[in-house]
């Protein structure tokens, strides 16, 4: 109960002060009060858009949800497999694990225009800068996570006849998906950072799109409901993510 | 039969010499037990045999035949910690290696083949007194039940040679006695060459059918690392065969 006192302060704070600034100027954009967001998100999620005849608010949400999924997805399979591949296999270590190291330290937004340039303003160019942004730090997390098993492990696994094939899909692999489950739950902040970055320099739909399009008008009563709305499904992700962890390897928790 | 063989074995890191001359011979079903001061190269010599460590010079022979230089089936191993996998329970770390050796592609046995795996690790299961603890994974084990397991895995896998690297070191004493008998039935129902490196010289007489005492015979105080150890004591002891 304690952790909802701050959430409970942050409303009523804002009540206050909306309240006090409607009071000085009753068309004040900034704090819109209550009946107006409600207002604004039932128009928003319930009916039809005059000009497209969507559910904004869902089709904005469908937009961003695909293009997020989409890119953890594949930032998944990539961690995955180079990650075990270069905690495993020296060679290969020692070819990729700086190009990695690098590839990661480049900022993604940076990039951007390179991405818009090569693969058009759709959503390739938007899933890519997430993977870009996302990937190499799953790989880099996922190889160093390979590394740390014990060298025991690995050698008892070999005495009871394991080949390199055994010991990847056998130990190595099945002690990295809790891990996985880790680096994505870090990693979502930074997704949603590249998702809503890219929806706010080239798009038609999608959550950022829409903050980033109503700011001209200085409509709060649909920032803040978006804002609100964004933080829910991130936040919804990362339980879900929790979630999965404990139940699908109750081992990993006892470590 | 296994018969280990070890012809003027030298190891050598660069100028320091850990072992030197060593020269050994073990017939079959000998429980050996190894002693010695620390930095003595007991476990050099075990990780040779092991398979992860190669001598600098001279021969290392399992029946006559060269030491293959990576882990294998033949040879297991019980280390003193972490040899046992945190994500499988405690049925399934037994089972790995029937799995291992009977699925190639998948790791993993299913059916009727799985049945014939379960059948011969239930026993052995019994044997090791982990029969109700099937289930559980690895953690939720105290240590003595882990060493109980981590040499069951190996057991089952029937190699010709088991090594343990100082395999009750860390576990209470009160239960190292438990453990002095269930080793030492397993040694006489497998019929294996057991080597053991310990710490403990009571350990070390009261097991063994043969005890090696590793040390330096010769040593330069001007340099310490010029001359390495070697095998200054090798006694016959009564043991426990059966």
């Amino acid at each position: 109960m304690l952790s909802l006192l701050p959430f409970l302060l942050l409303t009523c704070a804002y009540l206050y002060y909306s309240h006090v600034r409607l009071i000085e100027n009753p068309g004040d954009k900034l704090l819109p009060p209550p009946a107006v967001i409600a207002a604004t998100v039932h128009r928003y999620a319930f009916e039809e858009d005059e000009r497209s005849g969507d559910y904004l608010w869902w089709t904005d949400s469908r937009a961003s949800m695909t293009r997020l999924l989409m890119a953890l997805g594949i930032s998944a399979c990539i961690g995955l497999i180079l990650g075990v591949a270069i905690g495993v296999l020296p060679y290969l270590r020692a070819a990729l694990a700086p190009f990695v190291a690098a590839l990661s330290l480049i900022p993604p937004l940076a990039v951007l225009p390179i991405l818009f340039i090569v693969a058009g303003l759709g959503e390739l160019a938007k899933v890519t800068l997430i993977v870009i942004g996302v990937a190499p730090v799953i790989v880099r997390d996922l190889s160093l996570r390979a590394g740390e098993l014990p060298n025991e492990q690995i050698i008892k696994a070999q005495t009871l006849g394991a080949s390199t094939w055994q010991l990847v899909i056998r130990v190595v692999l099945p002690q990295l998906w809790p891990r996985l489950i880790d680096a994505l739950r870090l990693s979502l902040g930074s997704a949603w950072l590249f998702l809503i970055a890219a929806e706010a320099i080239a798009s038609t739909e999608g959550l950022g799109y829409r903050i980033f399009l109503v700011r001209r008008y200085l409509a709060m009563d649909v920032i803040l409901p978006y804002v609100a709305w964004i933080t829910l499904l991130a936040f919804s992700m990362d339980w879900l993510l929790k979630t999965l962890r404990s139940r699908a390897f109750p081992w990993a928790d006892a470590q | 039969m296994t018969e280990v063989t070890v012809k003027h074995l030298w190891k050598e890191y660069g100028n320091q010499v850990v072992l030197e001359n060593v020269n050994l011979r073990i017939a079959d079903h000998e429980f050996v037990t190894i002693v010695g001061a620390s930095g003595c190269g007991k476990t050099t010599f075990l990780k040779m045999l092991l398979g992860v460590e190669s001598p600098s010079r001279g021969e290392f022979l399992i029946d006559g035949q060269p030491l293959p230089n990576e882990p294998g089936p033949d040879r297991g191993i019980v280390f003193q910690r972490y040899s046992l996998f945190p994500h499988l329970t405690v049925l399934q770390n037994l089972l790995l290696g029937l799995d291992l050796r009977g699925a190639p592609l998948s790791g993993k046995l299913y059916g009727a083949r799985r049945r014939r795996a379960l059948e011969k690790a239930l026993p052995l299961l019994e044997a090791v007194g982990l029969h109700a603890a099937a289930d559980k994974y690895p953690s939720q084990l105290s240590g003595g039940m882990q060493q109980r397991l981590s040499i069951a895995q190996s057991v089952i896998c029937e190699p010709k040679i088991l090594l343990l690297d100082e395999p009750f070191g860390a576990l209470d004493p009160g239960i190292t006695a438990d453990m002095h008998a269930l080793i030492l039935k397993l040694w006489n129902e497998h019929k294996m060459t057991i080597f053991m490196v310990t710490h403990d010289l009571k350990e070390s007489f009261e097991l063994g059918t043969r005890l090696l005492v590793f040390d330096k015979v010769r040593l330069d105080p001007q340099a310490p690392e010029a001359f390495g150890a070697t095998i200054t004591f090798n006694i016959p002891l009564k043991g426990h065969r059966a």
